[in-house]
C-alpha cells in the first residue's frame, strides 16, 4: 500500500463533500479563466500595437475629423516613412448584430503601414485598382462564407445609403493577436460619393497613421506633427499606437479592473471553501492522526497525507475546470456579438495562472489542518471527541 | 528474567490554564522481560497516563523511564517516534483502525516505515493476521468486521513489527464477554508463545486475572505489589 493510495482513499471518504468541493473549484477555475480571457481580449489591441506606428487624431476628440490636406504636411516631417489614414464607416451588414470594424482607408498605403494583414501581391494590386473593392479578414470570410468576387452590401448610417463592395482580397493575420475581423475599402470611393451627396463632409479623414523609422524618436516626431497644426481649427494629438489603444481602454478601465479583482476574489473564495473542507476532514481524523503518530509516523508523513489530499482535490477541480474552460470560452465567444472581441481565446498566461491558483489553493488550504495535526499531542488526539 | 522497563520516581502533571493538575506521584516500577502485567485502578487513578509514559507517547514531568536500556524521556520527538515504531505495539480500547483501509492495509501501516519490500511486507502481514485468526478476513474493511475481529486486527497491527513490548489500554473494554475472552486468550498466547512483554490497563478483574502481576493505582499513587 502506498501513501498515494491512502491519500486517494481519504479523498473519497466523504464522496459528496469531496465532489461538491471539486465542483466548486472547477466552477471557480472556469469563472477565473473566462474573466481572464475577457480581460486579455479587451486589451488585445494594445498587445497588437506596433512600436513604430504613430496615430494622429483631432485634439478635442477622436470623433471629430481631420482635413485630408494634413497628409502632405505630415509626410514632410523627418523620420516618417509612410502615412496612411482611415475613417470609421460603421454601417450595417445583414443586420445590426453583425458587428465588425468597417473602415474606409487609403488603399495605396494601408498594407504598407500594416504589414500584419497578409495578402498576396495580386490581391493588393487588384484592391488598389478597383475603387469599389474591399479586403476582409479571413474570420469574416469564414463566418459569412465569402470568397473573392462576392459582393458585400452595407447599409450606411454614418455615411447614409446603400454601399456595395466587391471582395478582392482576404487577409490572414500575421500574428496571433492580429485582428482578422476587419473590412477595408477605398476612402476615395466614399469621399467621391460624399462630394456628390454631402459636400460638407468631403475631404474628412478620421485619423492618420504614420510608420516611423525609429521608434525611439516617437515623442519627438509626435511633437513636430502637432506643432504643424497648432492654433489651426483642427489641432491634432499624436501618440504611439499603443498609447492610442490604451486611451480606448482607459474609458473601460474600471470594468477591466473590476473583472481582474473579481477573478482573484473567486480564487480567494474557493480557497476558503477547500480550507473549510480540509479543516473538517482533519478535525474528524484527529484520532487517526494520533494513531499514525503513535505507530511512528513522523510530521513529514502527516504533512504529506494532508497536503497530498488537499493538492489532489485542488488539482482535480482545477483540471476539470481548465478542461471545461476551453469549450465554455468557445461557446461564450459564439454568444457575444461578433467582432466585439476580435481575438477571444485562452492565453497561455491564463492557463499558467489557473494552474498556479490550483497549486496555491491546495497548499494554503492544507496549512491550518497540518498545523493542527502536528500541534495536537498524541494523548490529546486520543481524547478528542469530534 | 531481565528487566525491560524501569520507571523511576516519575511524576506527571497536566496544566489547565495556570493550574497544575497532578496525575502521577513519584511512581517507581520495574517490569521484567516476558512479563504480563495488569494496571488496575478507578477512573482518574493515572493508569492510562502511566501506560502512555512507558510507551513513549507522553513525557514525564519528573523522573526517568528506561525501556530496554534507553532513557526514552531523553529522546527527541523524531527519535521517539522511530523508537516506538520499532519497540512498542499498541492495542487500544476502541481499536483505532483506519476505516478506509482493509484489515491487510491497517496491519501493513507500521511496516511502511521499514525498509521491507512489498513481498516481505505481505508475508509479515499475513503471518500476523493468521496468528490472530483472521487470515480469511484480510480484504475486509473495519466496518465489515465485528468488534472482536477489529480488536484482533489491531493486535495483528501491534505485533506485525515484532516489538518486544505490547501495551494495551482497556483492550476488552468495548467487547462482549466471548469476544473479550478471545482477545485475552490471544494476548496470553502472545505472552507465552512469543515472549511478548505485555502491559495492560484494565478495569476488569477477569481480564486482569490473565496477567502474571497486577499493580493498582489510586489517585496517582502506585499501591504496593500483590500477585
Amino acid at each position: 500500500m502506498k501513501v498515494l493510495k491512502l491519500i486517494f482513499k481519504n479523498t473519497l471518504r466523504h464522496k459528496l463533500r469531496t465532489s461538491l468541493t471539486i465542483l466548486g473549484i472547477a466552477i471557480a477555475v472556469i469563472a477565473f479563466g473566462l474573466l481572464r480571457t475577457v480581460v486579455t481580449a479587451w486589451s488585445v489591441g494594445v498587445e497588437a500595437s506596433s512600436a513604430n506606428r504613430l496615430i494622429t487624431r483631432q485634439a478635442v476628440s477622436f470623433i471629430f475629423p481631420l482635413p485630408y490636406a494634413y497628409k502632405e504636411k505630415i509626410e514632410s516631417v523627418p523620420g516618417i516613412e509612410e502615412v496612411t489614414f482611415s475613417n470609421w464607416f460603421q454601417g450595417v451588414y445583414i443586420d445590426k448584430n453583425q458587428f465588425f470594424a468597417r473602415l474606409a482607408v487609403d488603399a495605396n498605403t494601408i498594407f504598407d503601414v500594416y504589414p500584419e494583414f497578409v495578402l498576396s501581391p495580386q490581391e493588393i494590386s487588384t484592391f488598389k485598382k478597383e475603387k469599389n473593392s474591399c479586403v476582409i479578414g479571413i474570420d469574416i470570410a469564414k463566418k459569412y462564407n465569402l470568397k473573392i468576387g462576392d459582393v458585400m452590401n452595407i447599409d450606411g448610417d454614418i455615411y447614409p445609403g446603400r454601399w456595395d463592395f466587391v471582395v478582392r482580397g482576404i487577409y490572414k493575420p500575421k500574428y496571433k493577436t492580429t485582428d482578422a475581423t476587419q473590412m477595408f475599402f477605398h476612402w476615395d470611393y466614399v469621399d467621391d460619393r460624399m462630394r456628390e451627396e454631402a459636400p460638407v463632409r468631403a475631404g474628412d479623414v478620421g485619423w492618420y497613421v504614420m510608420k516611423i523609422s525609429d521608434a525611439s524618436k516617437s515623442a519627438e516626431i509626435s511633437e513636430k506633427i502637432d506643432a504643424l497644426f497648432k492654433n489651426s481649427p483642427a489641432e491634432t494629438k499624436t501618440e504611439t499606437e499603443r498609447a492610442f489603444q490604451q486611451g480606448f481602454l482607459a474609458s473601460t478601465s474600471a470594468i477591466i479592473t473590476s473583472m481582474n479583482v473579481l477573478s482573484f476574489v473567486i480564487i480567494g473564495i474557493i480557497m476558503l471553501v477547500l480550507a473549510n473542507t480540509m479543516i473538517m476532514s482533519a478535525r474528524e481524523r484527529t484520532r487517526e492522526y494520533a494513531v499514525f503518530k503513535t505507530l511512528g509516523f513522523s510530521a513529514k508523513h502527516l504533512v504529506g497525507l494532508i497536503m497530498g489530499e488537499s493538492l489532489f482535490i485542488a488539482f482535480l477541480g482545477g483540471g476539470i475546470g481548465l478542461f471545461l474552460t476551453f469549450p465554455l470560452v468557445s461557446a461564450f465567444s459564439e454568444v457575444i456579438p461578433k467582432g466585439f472581441f476580435p481575438v477571444f481565446q485562452i492565453e497561455p498566461i491564463t492557463i499558467v495562472l489557473a494552474v498556479s491558483a490550483a497549486v496555491i489553493i491546495g497548499i494554503v488550504s492544507a496549512i491550518f489542518p497540518i498545523q493542527r495535526a502536528l500541534s495536537t499531542r498524541i494523548v490529546d488526539g486520543f481524547r478528542f471527541v469530534g | 528474567m531481565a528487566e525491560i522497563i524501569n520507571v523511576s520516581n516519575v511524576t506527571k502533571s497536566y496544566w489547565r490554564d495556570s493550574m497544575e493538575i497532578p496525575v502521577l506521584h513519584n511512581i517507581s516500577l520495574n517490569i521484567k522481560e516476558g512479563e504480563f502485567i495488569a494496571l488496575m485502578g478507578p477512573s482518574g487513578s493515572g493508569k492510562t497516563t502511566l501506560l502512555n509514559l512507558l510507551s513513549g507517547i507522553d513525557r514525564p514531568t519528573k523522573g526517568s523511564i528506561t525501556v530496554g536500556g534507553i532513557d526514552i524521556a531523553a529522546l527527541g520527538e523524531s527519535a521517539l517516534a522511530k523508537w516506538r515504531s520499532a519497540n512498542i505495539g499498541f492495542v487500544f480500547q476502541f481499536y483505532n483502525l483506519i476505516p478506509v483501509l482493509t484489515a491487510f492495509e491497517n496491519v501493513e501501516l507500521p511496516l511502511l516505515l521499514t525498509n521491507l519490500s512489498k513481498s516481505e511486507r505481505k508475508k509479515h502481514v499475513q503471518t500476523s493476521l493468521e496468528i490472530v485468526g483472521l487470515g480469511d478476513r484480510i480484504y475486509h474493511y473495519p466496518k465489515q468486521l465485528s468488534g472482536g475481529q477489529e480488536q484482533r486486527v489491531a493486535i495483528a497491527r501491534a505485533i506485525v513489527t515484532d516489538p518486544a513490548i505490547l501495551v494495551a489500554d482497556e483492550p476488552t473494554g468495548d467487547l462482549d464477554r466471548n469476544s473479550a475472552d478471545e482477545i485475552l486468550n490471544l494476548m496470553e498466547r502472545l505472552n507465552k508463545e512469543f515472549n511478548k512483554t505485555i502491559v495492560m490497563v484494565t478495569h476488569d478483574p477477569h481480564a486482569a486475572s490473565k496477567a502474571h502481576l497486577i499493580r493498582n493505582l489510586d489517585k496517582g499513587d502506585l499501591i504496593p505489589e500483590m500477585v
